[in-house]
C-alpha cells in the first residue's frame, strides 16, 4: 500500500525537492501501480519505463549535487498519445501511425523535460482524438476507474482515467471540442482547456487546428496550475501562440477566494437532455459559490444552440485537411506495396485500412463541406456561426467575470451504449464545444456524485481570453467547498490511505 | 502520332491568339517558406529537411518574414496594389512528394493584386496586365526511375527528394493578354525575359530556368478572327527556356489552329512541352480537374503589412529595367542589338561596374561577352561567378589603354587572375608580359623570321601584303606574344620594302 500514489503533485514535488522522498521511488511506485491495475483499465499504449527511471535518477543527482529543481520535478506524468515524444511511439489511437517514433518533442513535451518531471508513457484516447469515450481507440477503450463498464470519457479518457486509478499524479490532454473537460467531469478530475493560443500546438498531431488546445489534467486544482504554469507560454513554433506573460494561474488556485466574483449560468446549458443528478450537483456548487461570496447572475448565449452544428462543420473541414498526410509515403501503415500498385492505390489502401470508421466519417463530411459549390453554404456558414458565438461570449463576460454550466449533460455512460448513435455521442461535448468555438478558457472541476448512479459530476467554469486564472480561483473555491471525491478502490491496486487535496 | 498543324501564318490570318501565363518564382532567402532548412540548389537528396518541411504529424508552419518582403517588393515592381490584409490557404490535392498532402498557398487574398508590366517586340509596346502575385511553398521533387520518357507513366518506381520542398514560391500570373496578333509567341518570351530581368534587379531570386527557379506555364486559346469570346485553352508545362516559351507557343497556336479549323474542339487540359522534338504532348485533362477544396489556413495568422512598412519596402525598389536600359544604352552609345546581347548574357550589371571602375562601355563589354564568357562556359558558371571581379576587368582594360599589355598579353593576364594570381598589373609583372618596346630586338626577330621564311617574304616583295600575317605570327611566337603586332608588321614591311596600306 503506497500513499505516495493517493499524494498530489505539489505534495511529491515538495518532498522530493526535500529529499524525504526520492523521484525514483516515485516514479516505481506509479509503474508498479500501472503494472497493478492497468491491465483492468487499459489507459495506457506505451509505458517508458527506463526513460522514466532514468530521468527520475536524473533529478535526484541534481537534488544531490544542490541544483534548485523546479516546482514539478521529479513528478510523473502520462501524455494523451497525440505528444511527439522523440523515441516513443505516437500512435493518436490509430492503427495508421502503427509503429511510429517521431524523431522530435513537442514544444510541451521538452517544457516538460526541461522542468524536471518524469514521462511515465502515453495513454489512450479516441483515434485521432475523434470520441467521447476511447471506444474509437484502434487498440481497445479504457475503462472508467469508478466503474469498469463505463467510459472514461474523451477522447482523453486514457489520461483522465490515469488520474482516477493513481497510475499517475498528472497527464496532459488535448481539447478540440471537450477531450480534456469530459473525461475529466466523468472520471471525478481536474481538466483545463487554456486559451486558444495560450499553449504550444506544436508537436501535437492535429486534429482541428483552429480549435485543438493542451492542456493539463490533475486530480487537485493546484496541481493543475502547478502544470499549466510549466506548459503554457508563447512559442515562436506556433504561429497562433499568444506573445504574453501566461496568467498567475499558481496563485488564483492558492488564493481559491471568489468573494465578489460575478458568476454567470448559462440559461441554454440545461433542462431537457440533462441528468437530475447532474443538474442538481451543478445548482449546489453555484449556491455554494454564492455562500462564499460570489454574486450569481443568469446569462443568455442564445447561439449557443447552433455550437454542435457548426463545430461539425469546422471540425471535420480541418480534419480532413490535417489527416491528408497520412498516406504511406514517409511514415505509417503502408498497405498493398507490391512494386504493381500505384502509389495512388497504395494510398487508397493504406487510407482504408489504416483509419477507422468515426475517422472516416469526419474525413467524408469535411471533404464535403469544403467542396466547390458548397463551401458557403456550410463552411462559410459555420464560420458566421462562430462569430456569433463569440459574440455571445462578449456580451455575456460584460455582465459576468466566468460563466459556469455542467461540463457534459450526464454521467459516464456504459461501454458500447453510444457506439452505434454518433450524434448521441457527440452531444457528450454539448456544453464544452462553445468555448473551443471561441478559443476562450475553460475547465471541469469535480463536484459531487450523482445521487441516481454514484458517477462523478464535473463543473464547467469558463473565462475570457487570458483570463485562465480565473478558472483556478473557482476551482480552488470548489475544491475548498465540497467534499473530496475518491474512487473506489480497483482491484489489485496498490493505492493506500486517503486522497490528499 | 501524326499531329495536324496549320502553318503559323495562316493561323494568324484565321485566329486571334489569347495568352495567359503563370510564372513561378523560387525566392533565393536562405532559409525555407515555413521553416529554417536551407534552400542551398543542388545538396544530397533530403539533407535539407526537418519535421516541418516534411509534414511530419504536429509539425506547425512559421512564415518566413523575409519572404513576405520579397513578396512585396515583386508585387510593386510589378504595379501591383498589396494587400493590407491577406491570408495563406491550404490548397488541397494528394501527391507523394507533397509531404502534407495540401500546399500551404494563396487563394482569394493575394499578397500582391492589379498590376501590369509595359514590354516591346520590334518597336512595338505591349501591356501585360498582371492579375496577382501571391507566396506559396514548392513541393519535392519526384524522380521517375526506369521506362523510356523519365516521366511517372511506365516508371519501375520513383523515388522522392524533400529538399525542395517548403521553398518559397511567388506565383505571377497575367490576366488574359490579347491584341497580340502574330507576336504572341515573341510577347511571351520578352514578358518572361522582363520578369527575369526585373527579379533579378530586385535580387530576390536566382531565377535560372534551367535549375528550376523560374517556371513559366504558358496558357493560350485562339478567338476566330472578329470574335471577343474566349476559346478553350491549353496550359503547357515544362517550358524550361526563354527560347521553348516562344517555341512552345507558337506550336500550340499552329496545334490549336489545325483542330479548330478541322472543326474539332481544343481539350481543355494540360500540356507538357519536348524541347528536343519541339512539340507538345497532352497530359493532365483538366474535364477531371480536382476540387482543391482551399480554406483559410488556420496554423497561420493572417499577414497585414503596415503602410510604413511597404512605404519603406517601396524606397528599396531598383530602378525599372526599362528605364534602366534605356538610359545605359544612351550612356554606353550601344545599339539595340549590342545592348541586347548584354542583357541576354545577364551582363548588364557587370559591365555597368566596369565602366563605373572606369573602363570604356565598348571595352567592358568586349570582355564580358568575349573571353570571360567563354571562361564561363568552360567552367560551367554563371558569369557573375567567372572569378574576375568588374574592377580587374577595368584595371586589365587600363593597361591595355597604356599600351603595357595588348589583347594576346591580356589573355594571359586573365589566366593569371583566374588562378588567383592577383590583380592584373601583379600578373604583368609576376608573369613578365610587358610589351616588347626595344626595337633592335624586334628587328632581330623579324630578320630570323624572314630567314625561316624565304618564300613567304618573297610573296610579300613581290607585292602579296596580305601574307605578312605568317611572318608577323611568326615574330610574335618568338617573342610569347609580347610585342604590339602593329609595329612589327611596320617594321617588316619596311625592311621587304613594302609601303603599308
Amino acid at each position: 500500500m503506497s500513499h505516495i500514489l493517493t499524494a498530489t503533485a505539489a505534495q511529491l514535488a515538495a518532498r522530493i525537492a526535500q529529499g524525504d522522498l526520492s523521484a525514483v521511488e516515485v516514479t516505481q511506485a506509479h509503474l508498479d501501480q500501472i503494472a497493478a491495475v492497468d491491465g483492468a483499465v487499459h489507459a495506457f499504449l506505451h509505458v517508458d519505463r527506463e526513460r522514466a527511471l532514468a530521468q527520475a535518477r536524473a533529478v535526484d543527482d541534481a537534488r544531490r549535487a544542490g541544483d534548485t529543481l523546479s516546482p514539478l520535478a521529479g513528478v510523473p506524468i502520462a501524455l494523451k498519445d497525440v505528444f511527439c515524444y522523440a523515441g516513443a511511439p505516437t500512435t493518436c489511437g490509430s492503427r495508421i501511425l502503427a509503429g511510429w517514433v517521431p524523431p522530435y518533442d513537442a514544444t510541451a513535451t521538452r517544457r516538460l523535460l526541461d522542468a524536471g518531471l518524469v514521462i511515465l508513457g502515453k495513454t489512450n484516447m479516441d483515434e485521432f482524438a475523434m470520441g467521447s469515450s476511447t471506444e474509437n481507440s484502434a487498440y481497445g477503450p479504457t475503462h472508467n476507474p469508478w466503474d469498469l463498464d463505463r467510459i472514461p470519457g474523451g477522447s482523453g479518457g486514457g489520461s483522465s482515467a490515469v488520474l482516477a486509478a493513481y497510475e499517475s499524479p498528472l497527464a496532459l490532454g488535448l481539447d478540440t471540442g471537450g477531450s480534456i473537460r469530459q473525461p475529466a467531469s466523468v472520471t471525478g478530475t481536474v481538466g483545463v482547456k487554456p486559451t486558444y493560443g495560450g499553449t504550444s500546438r506544436y508537436g501535437l498531431v492535429a486534429m482541428a487546428s483552429s480549435l485543438d488546445q493542451p492542456g493539463p489534467c490533475a486530480r487537485t486544482v493546484l496541481d493543475a496550475a502547478l502544470l499549466h504554469q510549466v506548459i503554457g507560454g508563447y512559442d515562436p513554433r506556433d504561429s497562433t501562440s499568444i506573445n504574453a506573460p501566461v496568467p498567475d494561474v499558481v496563485a488564483a488556485a492558492r488564493l481559491a477566494d471568489v468573494a465578489g466574483m460575478r458568476i454567470g449560468v448559462v440559461k441554454e446549458l440545461g433542462g431537457e437532455g440533462y441528468a437530475p443528478g447532474v443538474e442538481q450537483r451543478f445548482h449546489e456548487a453555484v449556491e455554494a459559490l454564492r455562500g462564499a461570496g460570489a454574486e450569481v447572475v443568469e446569462v443568455s448565449c442564445p447561439h449557443f444552440d447552433y455550437a454542435l452544428g457548426a463545430y461539425y462543420l469546422i471540425m471535420p473541414s480541418e480534419v480532413s485537411s490535417n489527416l491528408a498526410r497520412f498516406d504511406a509515403m514517409r511514415y505509417g501503415l503502408r498497405v498493398g506495396d507490391d512494386g504493381e500498385r500505384s502509389a495512388e492505390e497504395v494510398m487508397n489502401l493504406s487510407r482504408g485500412r489504416g483509419f477507422g470508421d468515426e475517422v472516416k466519417r469526419r474525413i467524408i463530411i469535411g471533404t464535403y463541406a469544403l467542396s466547390s459549390g458548397y463551401y458557403d453554404a456550410y463552411y462559410g456558414s459555420a464560420q458566421k456561426v462562430r462569430t456569433l458565438i463569440a459574440g455571445d461570449f462578449a456580451r455575456a463576460f460584460q455582465v459576468a467575470d466566468v460563466l459556469v454550466s455542467p461540463t457534459t449533460p450526464t454521467t459516464a455512460f456504459r461501454l458500447g451504449e453510444r457506439v452505434d448513435d454518433p450524434l448521441a455521442m457527440y452531444k457528450a461535448d454539448l456544453c464544452t464545444i462553445p468555448s473551443n468555438m471561441a478559443g476562450n478558457a475553460s475547465a471541469s472541476f469535480p463536484v459531487g456524485l450523482a445521487p441516481e448512479d454514484g458517477l462523478p459530476v464535473g463543473f464547467q467554469v469558463m473565462a475570457p481570453p487570458m483570463a485562465d486564472d480565473r478558472l483556478y480561483r473557482v476551482g480552488a473555491a470548489l475544491e475548498r467547498l465540497l467534499p473530496a471525491l475518491v474512487p473506489p478502490r480497483l482491484p489489485g491496486s496498490l493505492a493506500g490511505g486517503e486522497a490528499s487535496r | 502520332m501524326s499531329v495536324e498543324l496549320m502553318e503559323f501564318g495562316e493561323a494568324m490570318e484565321r485566329f486571334d491568339p489569347v495568352l495567359g501565363l503563370e510564372v513561378h518564382v523560387e525566392l533565393n532567402t536562405v532559409s525555407k517558406m515555413f521553416c529554417g532548412c536551407s534552400t542551398a540548389f543542388g545538396a544530397a537528396p533530403n539533407t535539407q529537411t526537418c519535421p516541418v518541411c516534411l509534414g511530419l504529424p504536429g509539425s506547425l508552419p512559421v512564415v518566413n518574414g523575409k519572404a513576405v518582403e520579397s513578396a512585396i517588393r515583386i508585387g510593386l515592381a510589378l504595379g501591383c496594389s498589396v494587400a493590407t490584409w491577406c491570408r495563406f490557404a491550404r490548397k488541397n490535392y494528394f501527391y507523394p512528394d507533397m509531404p502534407k498532402d495540401y500546399q500551404i498557398s494563396q487563394y482569394d487574398e493575394p499578397i500582391a493584386f492589379d498590376g501590369s508590366v509595359e514590354v516591346e517586340v520590334d518597336g512595338v509596346v505591349h501591356t501585360i496586365p498582371i492579375e496577382r502575385a501571391h507566396m506559396e511553398e514548392d513541393t519535392g521533387k519526384s524522380v521517375h526511375v526506369g521506362g523510356a520518357t523519365g516521366r511517372i507513366h511506365g516508371a519501375d518506381y520513383s523515388l522522392l527528394d524533400y529538399n525542395r520542398a517548403g521553398v518559397p514560391l511567388i506565383e505571377i500570373v497575367t490576366k488574359p493578354v490579347r491584341g497580340t496578333g502574330s507576336q504572341a509567341p515573341e510577347v511571351a518570351r520578352a514578358y518572361v525575359t522582363y520578369l527575369r530581368d526585373l527579379l533579378r534587379s530586385l535580387g530576390v531570386s536566382d531565377v535560372r530556368m534551367e535549375q528550376g527557379s523560374l517556371r513559366c506555364d504558358a496558357n493560350v486559346s485562339l478567338m476566330p478572327k472578329g470574335t471577343t469570346d474566349l476559346g478553350t485553352r491549353t496550359e503547357t508545362k515544362n517550358v524550361n527556356s526563354l527560347r521553348s516559351v516562344e517555341r512552345a507557343l507558337r506550336y500550340e497556336i499552329c496545334r490549336q489552329a489545325a483542330v479548330l479549323a478541322g472543326g474539332g474542339t481544343v481539350t481543355q487540359e494540360t500540356r507538357h512541352w519536348h524541347e528536343d522534338g519541339g512539340y507538345t504532348s497532352a497530359g493532365r485533362s483538366k474535364e477531371e480537374a480536382e476540387d482543391y477544396r482551399y480554406f483559410p489556413e488556420p496554423d497561420l495568422v493572417p499577414i497585414a503589412p503596415s503602410d510604413d512598412w511597404v512605404a519603406t519596402l517601396r524606397a528599396t525598389l531598383p530602378e525599372a529595367p526599362g528605364v534602366r536600359a534605356a538610359r545605359l544604352r544612351q550612356a554606353w552609345s550601344f545599339t539595340e542589338r549590342e545592348y541586347g546581347d548584354v542583357v541576354n548574357a545577364g551582363a548588364v550589371d557587370l559591365v555597368a561596374a566596369t565602366v563605373e571602375a572606369g573602363a570604356a562601355p565598348a571595352a567592358a563589354r568586349k570582355w564580358w561577352l568575349g573571353e570571360l564568357q567563354r571562361r564561363a562556359n568552360e567552367a560551367g558558371v554563371e558569369l557573375a561567378d567567372v572569378g574576375m571581379s568588374p574592377a580587374q576587368v577595368a584595371g586589365l582594360q587600363g593597361l591595355v589603354d597604356l599600351g603595357v599589355v595588348n589583347d594576346t598579353l591580356a589573355r594571359q593576364v586573365i589566366d593569371g587572375v583566374l588562378a588567383g594570381e592577383g590583380e592584373p598589373s601583379q600578373v604583368v609583372s609576376s608573369r613578365g608580359l610587358t610589351v616588347v618596346s626595344d626595337t633592335g630586338a624586334l628587328e632581330s626577330a623579324i630578320d630570323r623570321a624572314i630567314e625561316a621564311n624565304p618564300d613567304v617574304a618573297q610573296k610579300i616583295r613581290d607585292g602579296k601584303v596580305q601574307a605578312a600575317g605568317a611572318v608577323i605570327g611568326a615574330v610574335m611566337r618568338e617573342l610569347k606574344g609580347q610585342a604590339d603586332a602593329a609595329k612589327v608588321r611596320q617594321l617588316l614591311l619596311a625592311k621587304l620594302g613594302v609601303e603599308p596600306t
